[in-house]
């Protein structure tokens, strides 16, 4: 099942494709950040996801996409391990960050985590004010050592998430007050403020309306350059706006991953050419 | 007994009648025109049972309630010269007698002779006969009401006749009648308290009342005695109850909320379905159980853990503090006030559980996300976000613990003391009422009317404290939705 490998997989056996991929991720430079094999989740008895293999690109945005319940947010949340909190969910396979095992027992998921941050479906802002929502990791990570330090990691952070000019005047009113897209480049702002290496995104403008998801979609661009991105969507254009690489879920299992471009004009999976053509999913 | 198996009789009739209706509007639908029927066989034959019924039914329970009345009234229409010559008391007392005898009741123990017992035999075949006519009448003012109300229903039922909306309005009519049962019974309730408080008020000055710092209402009971006057100052009451509702939440709020960050935020599934219905068995312990526990059990051992270590400090540097911990007494606040905390802990507990779990998972999976550990999500997202509805959970404590009566009445003891010694014994105004209340008294006495006073204030302060905890949790709610 050659259409079922992810390209690195397919190293041994095919290596004039590596050339191609590489080519299309954007060359050598982009060295390999996160390293899936053979990963398995299970929910109880039900498995949510069969031997899945990826690599993703540091400094680019990787893609996953798949009709619902193909397992692309399962496998988002191996990642940082958030599965840990789902109770019955068991899940086995090596997923490296930088070489690591993020599930060896001497990984702390909340070190972890403090290297992974995530943006969820839902803006998910504390109920708090908007200078504490981003001050909160900083806070119970103790990364500043003073009020003024903490200060300038929240105005970075507000800037970087293209939100600084929007709320510098109301700091200390609730980031619940905000509107839907506010929130959600509240709650970017919020995860980059830990400086994280990598940020996933589950499904981020599903909430959305389209103004508030193209001033999102340039966040991710410029966010691209510092970041390594994983971003979960339905959206199949958004995908290929976004993303440099994409991954094609199906019913738990990773049909295909390549270069954005390549999946989306020349599939090698008819499945994967049935869901970008609507005819599916 | 006959009531009985008339309104049996009538339910059956109602119920045949139902039918009855039903078949006709299935008949006229049967007939091609079924389109054009506009409402339902089942409310045709609902309309006509509601009219053969309801009207008879109130007739029958009418003869019910209000037979007896009826029966005493027309018996006394025509009094015999013997019993006229009796006092006014003597006149009912006879009566009384006369319907007991024929109806096989409690008489008094007042014997008749002579002109009386043939008066009272004479009157006792009235007064049975008398039932039997008020019977059998309503009886059969019920058979002819029902069978009017079939003869008008009846041929109403066309294709265009509205049943549904008939019977349902008349079903809404049901709902209301059960609705104003429930308001008016709190009004009236209300309304009796205001009203014996108000004729307390005017033998003692509500300033007294509130402010006094004196509370003895021993005040004779009969004319006969030596009378004392009394004082009805409210505040050491007052401080009993608010001692021991603090030692109360002192208990509850911290065990009932930990017990609920515990449920809500780390017990597996499995867990959690095994503590919380645990926990809420307690809810389900009867307050007077609670009582005889406090009064028998925990009460003796605090006082012999307090004599032993007042023992031990008897002869050193705090000699003063070791003989007063020797003599202290089984009854004291700090026993029903632990108690009592002991009850409020499923309440505090499962609201407080019910609330967290209302946080949205977002926001825990947000700061868990962040890297925060269980316990930071838990302090600085979970517990700031459901403190709104906490509070309101610990104010329904609050308005509990001070409305609670047994365990108090059977554990903190009887003097009135404005204390905040937790060793001392004190009362609350719940085990005052109780104590104004029980026992024979006049009923216009101030003594006996202080008790709708404390009760009246005591409904203000735990209405004002409900009323603050619905708002809190009304707020609370609008947050999230």
């Amino acid at each position: 099942m050659p259409a079922q490998r992810d390209d690195s997989q397919a190293r041994g056996s095919a290596p004039v494709q590596i050339a191609v991929d590489r080519a299309h991720t954007g060359g050598p430079q982009h060295a390999i950040k996160i390293r899936a094999r053979d990963v398995n989740v299970f929910y109880g008895d039900k498995q949510a996801l069969f031997d899945v293999s990826l690599d993703v690109p540091e400094k680019a945005v990787t893609a996953l996409i798949g009709p619902s319940g193909c397992g692309k947010s399962t496998f988002l949340r191996c990642i940082n391990r958030m599965n840990d909190t789902i109770p019955g969910a068991t899940v086995r396979g090596r997923i490296e960050l930088d070489g690591e095992d993020v599930n060896d027992k001497a990984i702390d998921p909340v070190i972890l985590r403090a290297r992974v941050g995530m943006v969820f479906q839902k803006p998910n802002p504390f109920p708090k004010t908007i200078f504490e929502n981003v001050a909160y990791g900083a806070r119970i990570h103790g990364l500043t050592s003073s009020k003024a330090e903490l200060e300038a990691v929240v105005e970075s952070s507000l800037k970087r998430a293209g939100l600084w000019g929007e709320v510098a005047d109301r700091l200390h009113q609730p980031g619940t007050g905000l509107s839907g897209g506010q929130q959600q480049r509240l709650v970017i702002a919020r995860a980059i403020a830990v400086s994280p290496e990598v940020i996933l995104m589950d499904e981020p403008c599903s909430a959305l309306d389209p103004i508030a998801t193209a001033r999102i979609e340039e966040l991710i661009d410029e966010l691209r350059n510092q970041y390594c991105i994983v971003i979960v969507t339905h959206s199949m254009a958004q995908a290929a706006r976004v993303s440099q690489k994409t991954a094609f879920f199906h019913l738990g299992k990773l049909v295909e991953a390549g270069p954005t471009g390549e999946i989306f004009t020349n599939p090698r999976d008819s499945r994967t050419q049935d869901y970008i053509t609507g005819r599916f999913g | 007994m006959l009531t009985w198996i008339a309104l049996l009789a009538l339910f059956l009739f109602s119920g045949a009648t139902y039918a009855f209706g039903r078949r006709k509007a299935q008949g006229l639908a049967a007939t091609g025109k079924a389109g054009a029927l506009h409402s339902l066989p089942g409310y045709h034959g609902g309309y006509v049972a509601l009219w053969a019924g309801l009207p008879a039914a109130l007739i029958v329970l009418a003869a019910a309630l209000f037979g007896g009345r009826m029966e005493a009234a027309l018996l006394r229409a025509d009094t015999p010269a013997a019993v006229q010559a009796l006092s006014a008391h003597g006149q009912d007392v006879f009566f009384d007698d006369a319907r007991a005898m024929a109806h096989g009741g409690q008489a008094s123990e007042t014997t008749y002779e002579g002109d009386l017992k043939t008066a009272i035999d004479d009157k006792a075949v009235q007064a049975k006969r008398l039932e039997q006519l008020i019977q059998y009448g309503a009886l059969a003012a019920g058979v002819v009401v029902g069978l009017a109300g079939l003869a008008i229903a009846y041929p109403r039922i066309s294709p265009t006749f509205r049943a549904r909306n008939r019977v349902e309005g008349w079903i809404a009519v049901l709902f209301i009648a059960c609705a104003v049962t429930a308001i008016l019974t709190t009004v009236g309730i209300v309304a009796s308290l205001v009203w014996e408080s108000w004729r307390f008020f005017q033998s003692v000055s509500p300033l007294d009342f509130l402010f006094g710092t004196d509370w003895d209402p021993q005040i004779a009971m009969r004319s006969d005695q030596y009378a004392s006057k009394g004082a009805f100052g409210a505040v050491p009451l007052f401080a009993g109850t608010f001692l021991i509702m603090l030692i109360a939440m002192l208990v509850a709020a911290p065990i009932g909320l930990y017990s609920a960050i515990y449920l809500s935020e780390y017990a597996r599934p499995l867990t959690r379905g095994v503590v919380k219905p645990l926990l809420e068995i307690l809810a389900g312990v009867p307050t007077v159980v609670y009582g005889f526990f406090a009064a028998l059990t925990v009460g003796p051992i605090f006082r012999e853990g307090f004599n032993n270590l007042g023992a031990l400090l008897i002869g050193g540097p705090f000699d003063g503090l070791g003989i007063y911990l020797s003599q202290v007494q089984n009854q004291m606040a700090l026993v029903a006030g632990a108690v009592m905390g002991i009850m409020l802990i499923p309440f505090v507990s499962s609201l407080s559980d019910d609330i967290m779990n209302a946080v949205p998972q977002s926001l825990r999976d947000g700061s868990l996300a962040m890297g925060a550990t269980r316990s930071e999500t838990v302090k600085q997202v979970v517990l700031p976000a459901a403190l709104p509805g906490i509070m309101a959970a610990l104010l329904l404590a609050v308005s509990r613990a001070i409305g609670e009566t047994m365990i108090v009445t059977m554990a903190a003891g009887l003097q009135a003391k404005t204390t905040l010694n937790p060793l001392d014994t004190v009362t609350t105004v719940t085990v005052q009422i109780v104590t104004l209340l029980t026992g024979d008294q006049e009923f216009d006495s101030p003594k006996t009317l202080s008790a709708f006073g404390l009760g009246l204030t005591l409904f203000v302060v735990t209405f004002i404290l409900n009323v603050i905890a619905l708002r809190i949790v009304q707020k609370y709610r609008e947050q999230y939705d």
